[in-house]
């Protein structure tokens, strides 16, 4: 395998991150909906919270999709 | 006539006023131009809002709502004291927001233009990041002195715990700016490049001619319209997503536990 093919594989592998860091956001999410269902009166208050989970776990798959980027146009 | 699909095109800088002194190249950019772009829409909405009537009309209304959703912002993650750092917070955000906003906008149906993203790109983004993570730090040192450094150690923490605990901390406060900055960085241009291969599929597939590709087109120009509504709210989602975590970081600066 030469170098190029193996670039190419390398960035759709680091892709699949993005893929679990969409678990991630949805697990986020779908908390939040049960929680918010079970007491919706508190739900409003927790919005800060939910954006800042979103964030942090949204990170995660932004990296993958950099380390891809990179992969493939740095290296 | 399949063009070629070259996404990272729609991210080159351009200098549209050539200006150097000596060995130094200051020309407006393009990117340059945007940011200008976006200083007068917010300048024009501010100046249009702050009219101060008793009873507000619609743009008014408008711009208190803004400044309202910052203000509670501010309130409800630092507290009574962080009063003081709603401007900055409100210019980060208003800048990101219209900055976002702006590079979404279908100017490319004029042939030579097109939207520029002052966000998508590391060095606006990081700067934007070091900005708020040194106002952190000036505000840390100022009132609290060498005891900011207290930061490192969560309160409560056993001391067996700490050789653990402080490195990790110390480790993730750094990382602080990179994280900021990186996140809106990744996000519009994620975005970006996907609406741009897409928008060439839509063009390849309706110019091959084929049943093929126009089954292909079409699916594309919905794939493009759902994901051009997620793009707005992903602009908007990470300009707050900014001023959020900014004002987290202030919180940590002012309340040292």
């Amino acid at each position: 395998m030469d170098l190029q093919s193996a670039k190419m594989i390398g960035a759709g592998l680091a892709a699949i991150g993005t893929g679990a860091a969409a678990v991630g956001v949805g697990f986020v999410f779908g908390s939040f909906l049960q929680g918010a269902l079970r007491n919706p009166a508190a739900a409003d208050g927790q919005q800060g919270r939910l954006f800042l989970g979103f964030a942090l776990a949204e990170l995660l798959g932004l990296m993958a999709f950099t380390i891809a980027l990179l992969i493939l146009f740095v290296f | 006539m399949s063009g070629k699909i070259d996404p990272m095109h729609q991210f080159t800088v351009e200098p549209l006023v050539p200006l150097h002194i000596g060995s130094y190249d200051i020309s407006l950019t393009n990117s340059a131009a945007w940011m200008l772009a976006t200083l007068a829409i917010i300048g024009v909405f501010m100046w249009g809002g702050m009219k101060r009537q008793v009873i507000p009309g619609r743009w008014q209304v408008a711009t208190e709502g803004l400044i309202g959703f910052i203000d509670d912002l501010v309130k409800v993650n630092i507290g009574p004291e962080g009063k003081k750092f709603t401007p900055f917070l409100f210019s980060l955000f208003t800048f990101i927001l219209v900055a976002n906003f702006l590079g979404l906008l279908p100017l490319a149906i004029v042939p030579g233009w097109h939207a520029f993203t002052s966000t998508s790109h590391f060095s606006i983004t990081g700067l934007l990041a070091i900005m708020s993570f040194s106002l952190v730090l000036i505000i840390g040192f100022w009132r609290h002195g060498l005891h900011f450094f207290s930061l490192f150690v969560p309160a409560g923490t056993p001391w067996y715990m700490l050789p653990l605990i402080i490195p990790i901390e110390i480790v993730s406060f750094l990382v602080r700016p990179f994280s900021l900055a990186l996140r809106l960085f990744v996000a519009m241009m994620s975005g970006h490049i996907l609406m741009e291969v897409f928008g060439s599929f839509i063009a390849n597939g309706f110019g091959s001619g084929s049943a093929v590709g126009f089954g292909v087109g079409i699916v594309s120009f919905l794939f493009v319209v759902g994901v051009g509504m997620l793009e707005l709210l992903i602009c908007a989602l990470q300009a707050y997503v900014f001023a959020l975590l900014t004002s987290l970081y202030l919180n940590d600066a002012i309340n040292l536990h």
